[in-house]
């Protein structure tokens, strides 16, 4: 017999690395400034190699690079590669194509963090540490948090389909009130507007490195917890029949997509699609096993978060488009493309 | 290793209030095997699943000798196998992929299937007669050859005891005798027991040593097909008027046809 299990193709790898690398290329050689191409490219190998480069650029010409569009890129990829995994992990927990990294309250709760800090004005959502981004944080964990515990207390089981019905209740609970301190103080709706739509506007290498860690240590979870959402394709009762833990499964695997989400909603605020509609072109394109579908989530999902970054900045320049616009407006006629070119193979 | 692999003592289970099985208990030896019977409702499938969960509500089920209540999912699975009657099958999965669900028990959950892994389930795969479906996707196998396929994933998980709930009432005849010639041949090692629920009568008792009749959550009757299939135990049990008749050692149940004219009481 030549057949193999399924799993991911040393092919798929490379193709997978050779979009993120021209999507990082794209987004790192077009700019408002124009500058010196192959210097850009020396600029970042000298910035990425232990050893010297002389990319023969200005000292302005290499801010720009290292200090403005490098971290953009870089938040461009770890936001993408955190949504495209969290959004994966997400839709085979709950067996639900619906599913999205925000689908238990995490945007709800990060928007009710964010508002709140901008209202009693502390901070400006860029730096490390910025409170509108702890703020963001703490909210969404504690929406995901009490969904959870709704959950678990209406259902021992801790069946997907109560966790789903708790945090969509939890969800509406929260932009209630999100939504009431905007209109109560509708002086700071402008950047409670325009942080909900998502941006990856960075203050330099803060926001890229207060990211990595967490988002290395998650997806990497994630990526060895394909084989585990496999088998919970096969319900939950013949899962545990078939030796899994089902509940310490799902709590593991919800926590830590939760916590890479909220980590990626803190730095960037609410971008949406992406954890959807990647996982769900991963799946049309490579088959069902999430130990496929996880791994090439993460690398789609940076790679496409990082060309629509590209367009948001570059489209209107110099003004921005909200990166979460770019995403639907160009993602979803994307989408319906694959979605009709695979179902008519 | 003892003789005796299965010891249900006192077994009920109850769901929200309802009581589905009140109280049974049953023995089952390596290389037998058991056919449960009884009318819809009697508890039949119930009483697997409380085998294959280890969720009884009261009493103690053991296997080879562990009260598996006690055990982690992991290590039930490597002492039980459950293949359900309406399995899930995932969408776009390989006969391969499924088949190695069954290796769950024996692999750390955060690890891959080792090339053994493998190579256990191509035997088995090769064993059931799925060669030619082994990358095909579970969903486009018909009735016959996806219930082989769910059969060798719990074979997959190499526990001694392997329950079948309704094996055959979604086949044919001939896919019926297919599927419990396999079982025969399977149990004939001497180192399984099979426990299938059955709801065809004739065929329980021409496959199975022995028949357990549940009614209404506990054992009515329980002994060969001869002792339990009689024609006033099944019109007591499953208010069915039938004719039962022993040909060549087979006990064979057929309907009254007159059943269906006559007007009930």
């Amino acid at each position: 017999m030549t057949t193999r299990p399924a799993g991911i193709r040393p092919v798929w790898i490379l193709g997978a690395a050779g979009f993120v690398i021209l999507a990082c290329a794209a987004a790192l050689l077009i700019g408002p400034i124009s500058i010196d191409r192959m210097g850009i490219v020396r600029e970042v190998l000298d910035a990425a190699l232990p050893f010297s480069i002389d990319s023969g650029l200005s000292d302005q010409q290499q801010a720009i690079v290292r200090n403005i569009r490098l971290p953009r890129v870089v938040l461009g990829l770890l936001v993408g590669a955190a949504l495209g995994t969290a959004g994966a992990s997400y839709q085979g927990v709950f067996r639900n194509p619906l599913a999205d990294p925000f689908l238990l309250g995490v945007a709800a709760g990060g928007g009710l963090g964010a508002t709140i800090a901008f209202i009693n004005q502390l901070g400006d959502g860029r730096g490390i540490f910025d409170p509108v981004q702890v703020f963001a944080f703490i909210g969404a964990m504690v929406a995901v948090g009490l969904a959870w515990l709704l959950g678990v207390l209406g259902d021992r089981t801790r069946s997907a389909a109560t966790l789903i019905l708790a945090g969509v209740a939890i969800a509406n609970f929260f932009t209630a009130i999100q939504t009431y301190l905007q209109q109560r103080n509708s002086d700071q709706i402008r950047r409670v507007f325009s942080w909900i739509l998502g941006g990856l506007n960075t203050g330099g290498w803060n926001e890229p490195l207060q990211l990595l860690p967490v988002a290395v240590v998650c997806i990497a979870i994630l990526w060895l917890s394909g084989r585990t959402l496999d088998i919970l394709a096969v319900g939950d009762e013949e899962a545990t029949t078939l030796g899994l833990s089902v509940g310490k499964a799902r709590a593991l695997i919800v926590i830590v997509a939760s916590l890479l989400t909220a980590s990626a909603v803190a730095v960037s605020g609410l971008i949406a699609f992406v954890g959807l509609i990647v996982p769900h072109t991963v799946r049309l394109l490579f088959g069902s096993s999430f130990k496929v579908i996880v791994p090439l989530s993460t690398a789609a999902g940076a790679g496409f978060l990082v060309l629509c970054d590209l367009l948001a900045r570059t489209l209107l320049s110099p003004a921005e488009l909200p990166i979460g616009v770019v995403t639907a407006f160009f993602g979803a006629p994307f989408f319906v493309v694959i979605l009709r070119t695979v179902r008519l193979r | 290793m003892s003789a005796r692999l299965l010891d249900i003592q006192s077994v009920g289970f109850t769901v929200k209030g309802t009581t589905l099985i009140s109280d049974v208990s049953l023995q089952v030896n390596r290389g037998d095997w058991l056919s449960i019977i009884g009318p819809n409702g009697a508890g039949k499938s119930t009483l697997l699943r409380a085998i294959a969960t280890g969720t009884a509500s009261k009493g103690t089920i053991s296997v080879d000798g562990v009260n598996i209540a006690d055990l982690s999912p992991a290590e039930r699975s490597r002492l039980v196998s459950w293949v359900p009657q309406s399995p899930v099958i995932p969408a776009g999965m390989s006969v391969l992929d499924y088949v190695l669900l069954g290796r769950t028990p024996h692999l750390h959950p955060l690890a891959s299937p080792k090339k053994a892994d493998v190579e256990l389930v191509e035997s088995i795969i090769d064993d059931l007669g799925l060669n030619e479906f082994v990358e095909r996707s579970v969903e486009t196998l018909s009735g016959g050859e996806r219930q082989r396929a769910v059969i060798a994933r719990a074979l997959a998980q190499e526990s001694p005891l392997l329950l079948l709930d309704e094996p055959t009432s979604a086949l044919d005849l001939g896919h019926q005798q297919e599927v419990l010639s396999l079982l025969e041949r399977l149990r004939s090692d001497g180192q399984r027991a099979i426990v299938t629920t059955m709801h065809d009568l004739t065929l329980a008792g021409a496959f199975a040593d022995e028949l357990l009749m549940l009614s209404s959550g506990t054992v009515a009757h329980r002994g060969t097909a001869k002792e339990v299939l009689t024609e006033s135990n099944i019109a007591e049990h499953y208010g069915a008027n039938v004719r039962v008749e022993i040909t060549d050692g087979t006990v064979l149940v057929m309907p009254k046809l007159d059943t269906f004219t006559k007007e009930q009481p």
